[in-house]
């Protein structure tokens, strides 16, 4: 801070030292105390709000507990969820989906995009590499929820993917596709994976190729050199997509509201359904500070796991 | 040498797969445009017609969504970037445990699902306005908090680039200005923010394109207006139509030309740069 002043001088110390205030009071952490406390608190008419019932509890929380009904338990792949023989209430088996597929999605994005981060920056011609990156990140400009609409397209009843395999007379009548999970996790693979894709080429293109070759002269396989060389030196790079995906694909909106059918539904339409249709903010940010903690709970994990700190991450 | 062919040629073909995976949609969702037929597809291919292009901009809804658009991303612009390079010259002057914890506070906002920014933005300034007893609009949902809630975590992108780039300052320049006598603004003006200025630049690019591209945190801060991917959302449930592959295929002409614009600049100051190390 003194630094800063001998720089800088009192006044315009004083104003990086406003701006930064009011961005970290007002804009964060103030809203997020705000939506800690209103969370405890019942949802009541205006005129009762500061009575007698308004008083703090944990309903908000254990309103998730209620409604149990058979444990429908949907697997990846599967078209039909499994039945397991215990009950459980329905808004527990959304959040659990939420983590579940969330994390699978994280997974297939790594396994899809590790090899296309390894070609660009390992094998392409570098004179190439642009060109590549250019046709790569268009999906990316288009914003998120026409990558989504698009997939909504191609998986539609009377879309190309079912008129195709009638017109090759693989399947006679159309398939309904946007059932179950499946449709949602094609779908936020497509969204989010340059997420992955970008963090783990900038990791995998600061390694010198030089310790590549040395892996190879001493005779190590190609799996051994990517296993004990490449990966981990793209360690903080996995993890920063990690994070940036699992955040994303688990905060998804849009891509679970155009892509799935009523049977399977994502932890945030429960949420916009509380804000909105039942017009109970107050349960509303329970359940918004409950995905708050899946995701804390998922950047420390990732960061103990991998050993890397927060300032690898968010590059 | 036979093997690393083999396997060179299977990377090069999973990667025009992956290509083909990542364009395809795109190209699917932008013929579906041109198609005349009520739902938008491809295949069964009706006939060629502009009429969703003409739908499209006659429109009001489109446009007024459009231009709330603009005003939130101009907005976030506006209070991000001064914030975030503002943060970026107070955190790097600091060390240990504070200059960890601000950083955490700062980058916090970024791993935060946007529902949950929205949702704390829009109690907070509804809080606010009750507690005061006032009933102003300030304090009820709309496009304002909607620009306030995005600028809380894309202030940190700004931030971050400011970050980046302050690491190869050179502070004696400082120092041998305040020396030689100039004053504090003068050392801001002149030495320390035309330093900055690239990663100010890009910071206000990467804010703008944030703002268009969100939908979490306007979607519950927006209030009783929309911006263009609230409204492009709410089409797609109510009642689809090709209108929306239309404004879909214009987005991507707009971001193809851009791209090569920019690939075609980078190459001329590239074979400039070239031209001026090596004189031929």
């Amino acid at each position: 801070m003194n630094e800063l002043l001998r720089r800088y001088g009192m006044p315009l110390t004083a104003l990086f030292s406003v701006l930064t205030a009011f961005w970290l009071l007002i804009l964060v952490i103030l809203p997020y105390i705000y939506l800690f406390e209103e969370s405890f608190r019942p949802y009541l008419p205006v005129t009762e709000v500061g009575g007698p019932n308004d008083t703090y509890s944990l309903n908000n929380y254990l309103a998730a507990f209620k409604q149990p009904s058979d444990w429908k338990l949907w697997l990846p792949l599967a078209w039909q969820p499994l039945i397991m023989p215990v009950q459980a209430p329905i808004h527990v088996q959304v959040f659990v989906h939420t983590i579940l597929f969330s994390s699978l999605t994280t997974v297939l994005a790594f396994v899809l995009t590790y090899p296309i981060a390894y070609y660009l920056a390992k094998i392409a011609n570098p004179k190439n590499v642009p060109v590549l990156f250019l046709l790569l990140l268009v999906p990316m400009w288009v914003s998120e929820i026409l990558r989504a609409f698009a997939w909504f397209i191609i998986l539609a009843l009377k879309g190309p993917v079912n008129y195709g395999l009638i017109g090759l007379g693989v399947i006679a009548d159309p398939i309904r596709w946007m059932t179950g999970y499946n449709s949602v996790i094609l779908g936020l693979i497509y969204v989010y994976l340059l997420f992955m894709l970008l963090p783990v080429y900038n990791a995998v293109q600061s390694l010198d190729t030089n310790q590549i070759e040395a892996a190879e002269d001493l005779g190590s396989p190609w799996w051994r050199t990517h296993w004990r060389v490449i990966l981990p030196h793209a360690k903080p790079g996995i993890a920063s997509g990690s994070v940036t995906v699992f955040m994303l694909a688990a905060g998804s909106i849009l891509v679970p509201t155009l892509l799935a059918s009523t049977n399977s539904r994502w932890f945030t339409e429960v949420i916009y359904q509380w804000m909105f249709e039942s017009q109970d903010w107050n349960t509303g940010s329970a359940y918004a500070f409950m995905l708050m903690i899946l995701c804390t709970v998922f950047v420390s994990v990732v960061m103990r796991l991998f050993k890397v700190k927060l300032s690898d991450i968010a590059k | 040498m036979n093997n690393a062919n083999r396997s060179n040629w299977l990377f090069h073909t999973y990667m025009i797969v992956f290509l083909a995976y990542m364009l395809l949609p795109l190209v699917v969702m932008g013929g579906a445009a041109f198609n005349d037929s009520r739902f938008p597809s491809i295949y069964p291919w009706v006939g060629f017609t502009d009429r969703w292009f003409v739908e499209l901009f006659q429109d009001g809804r489109m446009w007024l969504s459009f231009r709330n658009t603009i005003f939130v991303a101009i907005a976030v612009v506006a209070i991000s970037v001064p914030i975030g390079t503002a943060a970026a010259i107070l955190i790097n002057s600091l060390g240990g445990t504070t200059r960890s914890l601000l950083y955490g506070l700062m980058v916090a906002p970024v791993l935060t699902p946007g529902a949950v920014i929205g949702i704390s933005t829009l109690l907070f300034w509804n809080k606010i306005g009750s507690g005061l007893g006032l009933n102003w609009w300030v304090f009820s949902a709309g496009l304002h908090l909607s620009a306030l809630g995005q600028a809380s975590f894309i202030s940190a992108f700004v931030m971050l680039l400011v970050l980046a780039r302050l690491q190869s300052f050179d502070r004696t320049l400082e120092e041998a200005a305040l020396d030689l006598g100039a004053s504090y603004t003068q050392v801001m003006r002149r030495i320390l923010l035309p330093h900055l200025y690239p990663a100010i630049g890009a910071g206000a690019a990467i804010a703008f394109f944030q703002s268009v591209e969100n939908f979490n945190v306007t979607l519950f801060t927006k209030g009783t207006y929309d911006t263009l991917t609230v409204y492009v959302f709410s089409k797609v449930r109510s009642g689809i139509t090709p209108t929306i592959n239309a404004l879909a295929l214009i987005l991507i002409a707009v971001t193809i030309v851009g791209a090569i614009w920019y690939e075609t600049r980078r190459r001329r100051n590239e074979r400039r740069l070239a031209a001026i190390v090596e004189p031929a």
